[in-house]
């Protein structure tokens, strides 16, 4: 493929940005619902 | 403190209500913002992710004009899509957080955890933007109207962000952050209209520019409708955890750390 | 509220403002100096020849070329210096809180504060016009004086305006250094688009016609009645606890 680091990179990058900040937010969620009871979690 | 809770849970039930989240059983979800369906959203949006790269890296064809690079669309294009949705959910929801009644918080954490989701997304927009801009234009970075409104638009959510982050009471944080979101829809327009009239004063760079004219055939076309959708359900998964998330914060803050922690051992040893 | 109540308080809050800046003289021993050292330092970083050099040897120096931009750009910097003082003075003992409290109106602080900011603006920028004048060799020409003179009066109440509302919302937060910047200066790049070019073309910088100066007028104007409108309402909801 012609351009292969350009056009493989511009998937990676993407690609690697959301699935950290998804990571980020599932530690966040898990670190914080942790310390609540229940009855504070209104999507359960 | 009950009361407390519950005036919490009807504020939140609001807005995660139209996710429409079957009642789970607690012990499944005691830790983490999920549930069975945001297990099943996240599932098919993988699902949609691998065949945005099988179809976008391998299966479909390379365009006439731009050749190989064309497939950076495939990425670039929804990433963009998305960003501006993600503006666009978040002034609307602050504009009904502001002008309705019951100044539901919910409304407020749709709209903060939109515009953050809005900023990776516009920050990925950037990056690959200048990939395919150097592959397609030859430079990385060009003053065109349409890539400089992008960048403010970059700008003046990270700023939103940071005013959200200001501290005081949870509708203190509300209102202040909604009317700065109606603000940017004032000022993003100024910006755009200015940067255009101002482009228009130069002629159009010399740099190599083949028309960028791109003719989609049936399967390049199903490509990037493919990433759309994957792109969608994937701001809809990272949009519903965030506003969890904050729900969770929120709730920390109202109670107090050691409250919820008595709260959790009263519960065990009941 | 009536308009006529609201414009009476808005011309003490005022005027108050600018009492207060004239006795602390803080706008006066350092703002000003602040001004000055960045146009200095600018012909620093941009003392060239255009490149490359025009034939007929009317050459202008790139500082000449340059110079309507650098004024506005040296404008927003002392921008931020000016609207953190303002805010300064009010946060500091909770006076704009106690003016809330008394029952004045949000639309007529603002107005008043963005009054004072702009009559402190103003001065500033003929101050710095001249400057350019006398540092960069920039020439201005009397037919010209017209587009100078409309282009200043909407900038400095669109700049006056805007730098209001959005120091009233980081006024009193941590941080609010750092924050101010982050959110003036994306908001105030139409001022600096359009104000820019309609002085070049007022001292007609690159042979640019005056004609070509109006548009840009309309679109600083523009800014200006939108953040003044946006700040009458907007203003009482940011400030208020």
């Amino acid at each position: 493929m012609e351009d292969a680091g350009f056009i493989i990179g511009s998937y990676v990058v993407t690609f690697a940005a959301i699935g950290a900040y998804a990571l980020y937010v599932m530690r966040r969620a898990r670190r914080t619902t942790s310390r609540l009871p229940d009855e504070a979690k209104p999507w359960t | 403190m009950a009361s407390q809770y519950r005036r919490l849970a009807t504020d939140s039930a609001a807005a995660t209500s139209r996710t429409s989240d079957p009642p789970t059983v607690a012990v499944a979800t005691s830790s983490g913002t999920s549930t069975r369906a945001t297990r099943l959203l996240g599932a098919v949006t993988l699902v949609g992710i691998a065949w945005l790269v099988a179809f976008g890296l391998g299966f479909s064809p390379a365009d006439a004009n731009q050749k190989e690079s064309v497939r950076i669309l495939y990425v670039h294009v929804p990433s963009a899509w998305l960003a501006y949705l993600a503006f666009i959910v978040t002034a609307a929801a602050s504009a009904i957080y502001l002008f309705s009644k019951k100044h539901a918080l919910g409304w407020d954490r749709l709209a903060g955890a939109s515009a953050e989701v809005g900023v990776l997304f516009m920050s990925i927009t950037l990056v690959v933007g200048a990939l395919w801009g150097r592959l397609t234009w030859g430079v990385f970075w060009e003053w065109d109207a349409r890539l400089t409104t992008t960048a403010f638009l970059l700008v003046t959510y990270i700023g939103y962000l940071a005013v959200r982050r200001l501290g005081g009471s949870h509708e203190q944080r509300a209102r202040r952050s909604a009317v700065l979101a109606l603000l940017a829809v004032l000022e993003i327009p100024l910006v755009h209209w200015s940067v255009r009239l101002w482009r228009s004063l130069h002629q159009e760079p010399t740099v190599l520019r083949p028309d960028g004219e791109v003719k989609m055939d049936g399967l390049m076309l199903f490509t990037l409708f493919v990433g759309i959708v994957a792109f969608t359900l994937m701001y809809v998964w990272l949009v519903i955890h965030r506003q969890r998330t904050m729900a969770a914060e929120d709730a920390l803050d109202d109670v107090g750390l050691d409250a919820a922690i008595d709260a959790r051992l009263a519960e065990g040893s009941s | 509220m009536s308009l006529r109540s609201t414009a009476r308080t808005a011309q003490l809050v005022a005027r108050k403002d600018l009492l207060v800046e004239w006795r602390s003289r803080i706008a006066l021993n350092q703002v000003l100096p602040f001004a000055a050292i960045v146009m200095v330092i600018f012909a620093f970083a941009l003392d060239r020849l255009p490149n490359p050099p025009r034939p007929g040897g009317d050459n202008d120096t790139l500082l000449q070329q340059v110079a309507p931009g650098l004024v506005w750009l040296a404008t927003l910097f002392s921008l931020l210096l000016l609207v953190q003082r303002t805010f300064a003075i009010e946060s500091e003992d909770g006076a704009l809180d106690a003016l809330r409290a008394a029952g004045v109106d949000a639309a007529a602080v603002f107005w008043g504060k963005t009054m004072a900011l702009a009559a402190q603006l103003a001065v500033l920028e003929i101050l710095l016009l001249g400057a350019a004048m006398v540092l960069y060799g920039a020439e201005a020409r009397w037919s010209g004086l017209a587009l100078l003179v409309a282009t200043w009066l909407a900038a400095t109440v669109g700049l006056a305006a805007v730098g209001t509302l959005y120091g009233g919302l980081a006024a009193g937060a941590r941080g609010r250094e750092t924050l101010l910047p982050l959110l003036l200066l994306p908001a105030v790049a139409p001022v600096l688009i359009g104000a820019t070019r309609a002085v070049e073309a007022a001292l007609g910088i690159g042979g640019t016609a005056i004609a070509d100066g109006w548009p840009w007028v309309g679109v600083v104007s523009v800014f200006a009645v939108a953040f003044g409108a946006g700040g009458t309402l907007a203003f009482g909801p940011l400030i208020d606890e």
